[in-house]
């Protein structure tokens, strides 16, 4: 019997015991249940969609919910389910990487300063404080104008501004586990400080940055959709929830449901992720002694 | 004046607390019965689990409401277990006092120290404003803090740890109470600090005639500070006496096995005796002896028939089936050492 | 061990003139004071030397510097000034491959069981990085040698696969102590390595580290503030106070009769095991001085019944008294009480 096979063996159960313990959470469950159903539409709207999101019906213009239209048709005769149907891949997409690459750079950056102290803390306190001076919608609009509007465009502009909120998240955890004297054992091993930073202290530190992470992406849906409300990010005729509620802003009264439909697609999802957030905060809240 | 002549002023009987569920409970404390009398220090010794620190909580009730407390406490004749909350926070304070391991968490960190024994006195005795400063001044006084005048306006941070020991002592003393209850007060400070402490609980005990009750893992301080010793082990009472026969003349195997892991008088960087395995979690103790898994003379019955505490002579109780056998056990062991 | 015995071996480690300052940081407000940094003395000319497989005791209270000199001899923090001579060569301001170098010579365990080992790494994960990054075995050898060091620190079969919190903490001080020997160093240094562990548990941990001494041949360096273990554990004894030794000597010979005023506070303070050596008055009055501003001439001054106008004057040098080395003005006539 190979002694080595058992450890990957350990850790697999480990997982497991994980996820039993996460099914028995109520919001666990019905948070992981609306995430599965938004990736699902967003990576196979065609699947769901009964009409193309694209195609006018010029016959059947602002009719209310129906049972050929669900969620009615919008000023153009789009059926608007498939239209907040397929949106859900630009949503999701923007609640990833709008999100992903803060949380990398941030987490990295975080990381030295949380570690390393001294003179690049200062420097980074000072930017910290620059960053979050000003109100972050502010700040991602202005870096918009700037660059002209788009997806792109907006996922560059809201990483910049993001990350100071990864970085200082890591930066704290990152000085609670250094403070450890496991960080130090590693120091008298002779461990380099990379070593140190990303396979000891940073595992350890890793959990609240994704509990913030989860919580983020749901802001991040709310940010993505104002701008596209604004006609600063994703472009009409592409369906995007905060592109769905702009075209239907004149019609709030006589056919609401052009901008309450994809509202309440932006709620429930939004919804999922910071349901599945807070499971994963009390579940990742390390054991006791 | 004789211990037995003196009133016992506490006489816990049964004293029964467990948590969690009522199907599968946690039994922190498991029929401990004792009795202190006036005057007297009894120390409570055990380590991890033995359920010393829960049984000095549920004397005062503050275990509830998630701890369920059963059995007799008889505090001055009255019982305190069925008390509601209200009666018991009459008794909290005033007439038995409780001092903790950590003075920084005990102390409140934003109200000066003036202000902390101020509102002890306000809540417990009829002092006016004027009369509540003195006092406090004259408590800081006894429990030996220089310049007791000037310190009232100080916040606890400003005190070191010996000092803010004194400091909750002195909180704790406000309404003069007859029994302290002290759980691990020195476990925290270094050791010349420690025997200042212990030395002040021991004469403010002399002085007012007040009862202690010290808990503590440490023999040496047991052996220093106390006149009585009930030592516990996984909840239950293995053993009480007082202190010079329970030290110098252990009968129980844990009691035998702790003294006798404690180096003293063996050859030097000569492997120590030490008791096999770790103290026992809650939700593993067997239905009879909970030392059996670790006893180097233990029986076959001791797994499932509990062993009650029988006397000793006038003073000295022991819980073991095999209390001879403990004695020729450890007996020997010396010799060969 | 005789003084002139000592003098012709030569030492494994030299510790000459050792000094650690930590600066506070100050807040903006102080900056713009003008107020001058705070600095926090820990360690105030240390002068030490290690045999090769001898047991170096190092006790005092907290803030001593006890623990600042262990972390400075491995390496954790550089020293303000002074040397540290391991094997003849300074081992100060050593980088990369000869750090790591130093590293496999001298290693350290921990006092907190909880957090000294990675809680997201199995022990089996631990002890394979410290063999695979100091490039000790290769392939099939990196299993075989750990569960060589598990067997080595009476570990059973099954644990290399458990994570950290499945273990007690008598079994975690015992992986730290593999994680160190997995190394396979001349010197460890041994960090109140078992002073979080129940009394109970000391003694197995203890005799683990008797047994591998006597079978590796370690040089152990045993920092702690159990006078009782220390001197059970160790060939000889240093006495820090305020961060410099004030006595350091055989341990049998310092332990019966100290020659330094703390010294024979700190012996008389420890709790007695018997019942009838009874104290009223405290063995050491006042307190430790913040290491922020140590009192000149003699530390020890402030708080030594014999204190006179030279010691507040003048800082006593360690010069040879009786069987060790005392800082002392008047060891001669104080000593041996």
């Amino acid at each position: 019997m190979s002694i080595v096979v058992q450890s990957p063996i350990r850790k697999a159960g480990r997982v497991r015991a994980f996820l039993g313990r996460a099914f028995l959470r109520p919001s666990f469950v019905i948070g992981f249940a609306i995430l599965a159903l938004s990736i699902a539409l967003a990576l196979f709207p065609g699947m769901f969609a009964p009409y193309d999101p694209l195609a006018f019906d010029l016959s059947a213009i602002q009719q209310g919910p129906s049972l050929a239209h669900p969620f009615g048709t919008d000023n153009f005769g789009r059926d608007v389910l498939s239209r907040v149907i397929w949106a859900y891949r630009v949503d999701m997409q923007m609640a990833f990487f709008a999100t992903i690459f803060a949380l990398l750079i941030g987490m990295t950056i975080g990381a030295f300063v949380g570690y390393y102290g001294g003179i690049a803390d200062t420097i980074f306190g000072r930017c910290v404080d620059a960053i979050i001076t000003f109100p972050f919608l502010v700040l991602v609009i202005a870096i918009v104008a700037v660059l002209g509007p788009g997806l792109v465009n907006m996922y560059v502009a809201i990483t910049a501004v993001n990350w100071v909120y990864y970085a200082r998240l890591t930066r704290a955890e990152i000085m609670a586990q250094k403070a450890n004297d496991y960080a130090a054992a590693g120091r008298v091993l002779g461990y380099s400080d990379r070593r140190i930073i990303f396979r000891h202290l940073l595992p350890n530190a890793i959990s609240p940055i994704i509990v913030y992470w989860m919580t983020d992406m749901a802001l991040a849906i709310l940010l993505g959709s104002s701008l596209g409300y604004l006609g600063l990010g994703a472009q009409p005729p592409a369906a995007e929830w905060g592109v769905l509620i702009a075209e239907g802003r004149n019609f709030l009264l006589t056919a609401w449901w052009m901008s309450l439909m994809p509202g309440i697609a932006i709620v429930l999802t939004g919804l999922g992720f910071s349901l599945v957030g807070d499971a994963l905060a009390d579940l990742l809240r390390p054991k006791g002694r | 004046m004789n211990q037995l002549e003196k009133e016992t002023v506490l006489d816990v009987r049964h004293l029964r607390t467990e948590f969690g569920l009522p199907e599968r409970p946690l039994v922190a404390v498991d029929d401990v019965s004792f009795q202190v009398r006036a005057g007297e220090i009894l120390g409570l010794v055990g380590e991890s689990g033995s359920g010393k620190s829960i049984t000095l909580r549920s004397i005062l009730g503050i275990v509830r409401p998630r701890g369920r407390v059963g059995g007799e406490i008889l505090w001055k004749g009255r019982d305190l277990v069925p008390l509601d909350e209200g009666a018991l926070r009459r008794v909290r304070g005033r007439e038995i006092a409780m001092i903790f391991q950590e003075p920084m968490s005990s102390l409140n960190p934003l109200l000066t120290v003036g202000l902390q024994i101020s509102e002890n006195l306000a809540a417990h005795t009829d002092l006016d404003g004027k009369a509540r400063k003195a006092r406090a001044i004259e408590l800081l006084d006894m429990v030996g803090i220089p310049a007791a005048r000037n310190r009232l306006g100080d916040y606890p941070h400003e005190f070191s740890g010996g000092m803010r020991q004194r400091v909750m002592i002195a909180i704790a003393l406000a309404s003069n109470p007859k029994l302290l209850l002290a759980d691990e007060p020195t476990t925290a400070l270094d050791v010349t600090i420690q025997d200042q402490i212990l030395r002040l609980i021991q004469a403010l005990s002399r002085d007012l005639g007040m009862a202690v009750i010290l808990v503590t893992h440490d023999m040496g301080v047991v052996a220093e500070t106390c006149d009585r010793v009930a030592v516990m082990y996984g909840g239950r009472l293995c053993e009480t006496g007082p202190t010079a026969d329970v030290i110098g003349d252990a009968r129980h195997p844990y009691s035998l096995g702790l003294l006798r892991s404690i180096p003293r008088d063996v050859a030097p960087r000569t492997p120590l005796y030490s008791i096999p395995g770790a103290p026992p979690s809650l939700n593993a103790l067997p239905a009879g002896c909970a030392f059996t898994a670790r006893c180097p003379v233990a029986g076959p019955e001791c797994r499932d028939v509990r062993p009650s505490l029988e006397a000793i002579g006038r003073l000295r109780q022991v819980a073991c089936h095999h209390r001879e056998e403990a004695l020729v056990h450890f007996s020997a062991r010396e010799a060969a050492q | 061990m005789s003084q002139s015995m000592q003098e012709a071996a030569t030492p494994l480690l030299s510790i000459r003139d050792l000094f650690m300052r930590f600066e506070k940081r100050r807040s903006l407000s102080d900056t713009l004071a003008g107020r001058p940094r705070q600095v926090v003395s820990a360690l105030n000319g240390v002068d030490l030397d290690v045999m090769p497989a001898e047991t170096l005791g190092i006790v005092g209270e907290s803030g001593c510097g006890k623990s600042t000199l262990a972390r400075c001899i491995a390496g954790l923090h550089r020293p303000t000034s002074g040397d540290i001579r391991f094997e003849g060569e300074s081992v100060i301001d050593l980088k990369g491959a000869r750090r790591r170098g130093y590293n496999k010579r001298v290693q350290m365990m921990f006092q907190d069981p909880y957090t000294s080992l990675n809680p997201r790494m199995t022990v089996r994960d631990t002890l394979r990085e410290a063999i695979t990054v100091h490039r000790m075995r290769e392939g099939a050898g990196v299993d075989r040698r750990v569960d060589e060091l598990l067997d080595l620190v009476r570990l059973p079969d099954g644990a290399a696969d458990k994570y950290p919190h499945e273990f007690s903490g008598g079994q975690r001080q015992r992986i730290g102590i593999a994680r160190a020997l997995s190394l396979e160093p001349t010197c460890l240094v041994a960090d109140e390595l078992v002073s979080a562990l129940d009394v109970s548990v000391q003694a197995q941990v203890v005799n683990l580290l008797l047994e591998l001494q006597d079978n590796l041949g370690l040089t152990v360096l045993f920092v702690a503030h159990d006078l009782r273990l220390v001197r059970h554990v160790s060939h000889r004894v240093a006495v820090i106070y305020l961060g410099a030794i004030v006595e350091i000597g055989p341990s049998e010979a310092l332990f019966s009769k100290p020659m330094h005023p703390y010294s024979q506070a700190l012996l008389a303070a420890a709790p007695s095991l018997d019942p009838t050596e009874r104290r009223r008055a405290p063995a050491l009055s006042g307190e430790l001085p913040s290491p922020l501003d140590i009192p000149p001439g003699c530390p020890f001054h402030v708080r030594c019944p014999h204190a006179t106008e030279l010691c507040r004057r003048e800082k006593p040098a360690l010069r040879p008294v009786g069987n060790g080395m005392t800082a002392c003005h008047f060891a001669e006539t104080i000593g041996g009480a």
